[in-house]
């Protein structure tokens, strides 16, 4: 998966995807309670390219759709998480000192909890909603994008320009508006890139677990949950094929962040191709 | 021995009070949510329940009391032992906790033995080959690997393996029919999920492995040992791999959560009557004494991985023996 022929997929797989989730919703417009007890548990065939689930829902439709609520609920929950790592991890490399030492272990010691355990616990408390899970997801997720930010704020803090600021009188505000953030951006945005995608498979665990959205919604994880009956007497596509909508983003997004990598450190290119 | 003391002694107090924090926080999580244990506990009874039965349900559970006094007696009981009833199973937790630990830790174990022993070898192989068509295959595996939910390879296994070629069966801990605890019907129900988890979890070790050790093979020992006319097999084995292992040990401890949240979702999908699985039931009936048990089971879980690999490498490179990390 390196090289052209990776990126070429990487892109080719995002295109696709991204259109049909822009294109297919205004031209097909889902009953998200429309069953069709008629057509149910057919395999894929032209009318149905990845057939119907069990009381007869277009697997294809819905995985898109599926996709369209899933990447809205992974964006956003990734925002999130970026918000709070971002704002953290800004305090903390600027502030320095005691109140830095403070929350750099309450980072620590969220990254001591494991993930999906406590975001299981956070939706059970609350009915199945996509708030709950932009939250469960958000809350245990900022410590990553908190510890880069705050370590590009400590190395920006004693570039030349940054002194220069403060002996010039620039107020802290000030400091953070036009010199830090400006540099965090950019580290913000990839961030927050790699991070739509493990949102997205949280949403999707939660889901599948029957703790996510409600269940009529039409979202990758419902999905792969409810076609878990049929998977057992051999319909295998209501249920693989939506994630395979899952999987195919994720790589997509795995492989341009590698290339991203890999074209900022050319040593890490030359060493250890992977 | 000393240094392992203080790490010891380190980790435990920064340990205790985030235990403390994780209690309080799922407490108060628990005081927010909109639905009322009783009414979830009754469930479809508790339109035809006489409300003196119900507030006396309230009053034997306590959670009419104010919050502060439900919370320190909660927190009283679990520190003396007494875990609580668990709603979903009607029986006491520790009963739910003690028969379904056991699975858990025979699966998860198999899983992480398999996992290291597997991805040593590939690492290693793909790091020997470096470049080749094999290589090649490894890491583009490896690297796709990432990308699929544990979930989704689960039932990707279960159809193949279940469903289209009946090698395997689909999930359970014995065959429906059996009564009794048959050792090799307990041990074909467990490959797939061992499996499952085992390879999901490796992809990152492979990788691992596969650059720790091509990094290694550069060094000058490893040249001299080639130099001396050693075979390549004690070179790569025993001089390679060896010193490649070290920083793999700490990685291991850091990647407890993600073998939690493997082991809840292979659980669930292979039907493994573990605690992993156990909280997804209890979340589902929104359960708390019982899923507050077990989240505090994968905090200490993934607390005591931390600590595992601090004393690992401790006891493993000598510098971190004698100059101390802290």
């Amino acid at each position: 998966m390196r090289g052209r022929k990776g990126l070429v997929f990487a892109v080719a797989v995002l295109a696709v995807l991204g259109l049909a989730v822009l294109l297919v919703p205004p031209i097909v417009q889902l009953d998200e309670r429309l069953v069709d007890l008629r057509s149910a548990g057919l395999p894929p065939s032209f009318a149905h390219p990845l057939g119907t689930d069990e009381v007869g829902r277009d697997v294809l439709v819905r995985s898109i759709y599926g996709l369209r609520v899933s990447f809205t609920v992974g964006m956003v929950a990734a925002l999130v998480s970026i918000t709070i790592g971002g704002l953290v991890g800004l305090v903390a490399g600027s502030a320095g000192g005691t109140l830095d030492r403070v929350l750099m272990r309450i980072v620590d010691g969220f990254n001591s909890l494991p993930h999906l355990l406590f975001g299981i616990f956070i939706v059970a408390m609350f009915s199945p909603s996509p708030v709950a899970v932009v939250v469960s997801v958000g809350v245990t997720h900022w410590t990553t994008s908190a510890r880069i930010v705050r370590s590009e704020v400590l190395s920006l803090r004693s570039r030349p320009f940054v002194e220069a600021a403060i002996s010039g009188g620039a107020s802290r505000a000030r400091v953070v508006r036009r010199h830090l953030l400006p540099h965090l951006l950019p580290h913000l945005m990839l961030a927050s890139v790699l991070m739509i995608p493990h949102a997205i498979w949280h949403e999707t665990a939660l889901s599948f677990l029957g703790l996510g959205l409600p269940p009529h919604m039409a979202s990758l994880g419902n999905m792969i949950n409810d076609g878990q009956r049929s998977l057992l007497t051999g319909g295998w596509w209501a249920s693989l094929a939506p994630g395979l909508f899952v999987v195919l983003p994720t790589l997509a997004i795995a492989i341009l962040a590698n290339h991203l990598r890999d074209r900022r450190s050319p040593r890490r290119r030359s060493e250890l191709s992977l | 021995m000393r240094a392992v003391a203080r790490m010891v002694a380190w980790r435990a107090a920064f340990a205790a009070p985030l235990l403390l924090i994780v209690t309080v926080a799922m407490f108060a999580l628990a005081q927010a949510s909109p639905f009322d244990p009783v009414r979830q506990y009754l469930g479809d009874r508790a339109t035809v329940t006489a409300p003196e039965i119900v507030e006396q349900i309230r009053e034997n559970w306590g959670v009419d009391r104010p919050v502060l006094e439900q919370f320190t007696t909660w927190l009283g009981n679990l520190l003396q032992g007494d875990l609580g009833d668990s709603r979903s199973f009607h029986r006491p937790v520790a009963e739910v906790i003690a028969e379904r630990l056991p699975w858990t830790l025979l699966a998860t174990g198999c899983a992480i033995v398999l996992m290291l022993a597997g991805s040593l070898v590939i690492g290693t192989i793909a790091a020997w080959r470096r470049g080749s068509w094999l290589d090649r295959v490894i890491t583009g595996g490896a690297f796709a690997n990432e990308s699929v939910p544990v979930f989704w390879l689960g039932l990707l296994s279960i159809w193949v393996f279940a469903v289209q070629l009946g090698w395997m069966p689909a999930g359970g801990l014995t065959d429906a029919a059996s009564t009794t605890l048959d050792p090799l019907d307990v041990a074909h129900h467990m490959v797939l999920p061992v499996v499952v988890l085992a390879v999901s979890q490796s992809s990152w070790l492979v990788l691992f492995v596969r650059e720790s050790v091509i990094g290694t093979l550069r060094e000058d020992f490893v040249i001299g040992a080639r130099a001396r006319g050693l075979r390549e097999r004690t070179v790569l084995v025993r001089h390679a791999l060896r010193s490649a292992l070290l920083p793999f040990l700490t990685l291991l401890g850091a990647r407890m959560p993600e073998l939690v949240t493997g082991a809840i979702l292979v659980e669930s999908v292979f039907s493994w009557p573990g605690v992993a699985s156990a909280s997804v039931q209890a979340a589902l009936a929104v359960d708390f004494p019982l899923l507050a048990v077990t989240t505090l089971l994968g905090t200490i879980a993934v607390l005591g991985g931390n600590l595992l690999a601090d004393i690992g490498y401790t006891v493993a490179d000598p510098r971190v023996r004698t100059l101390g990390v802290g």
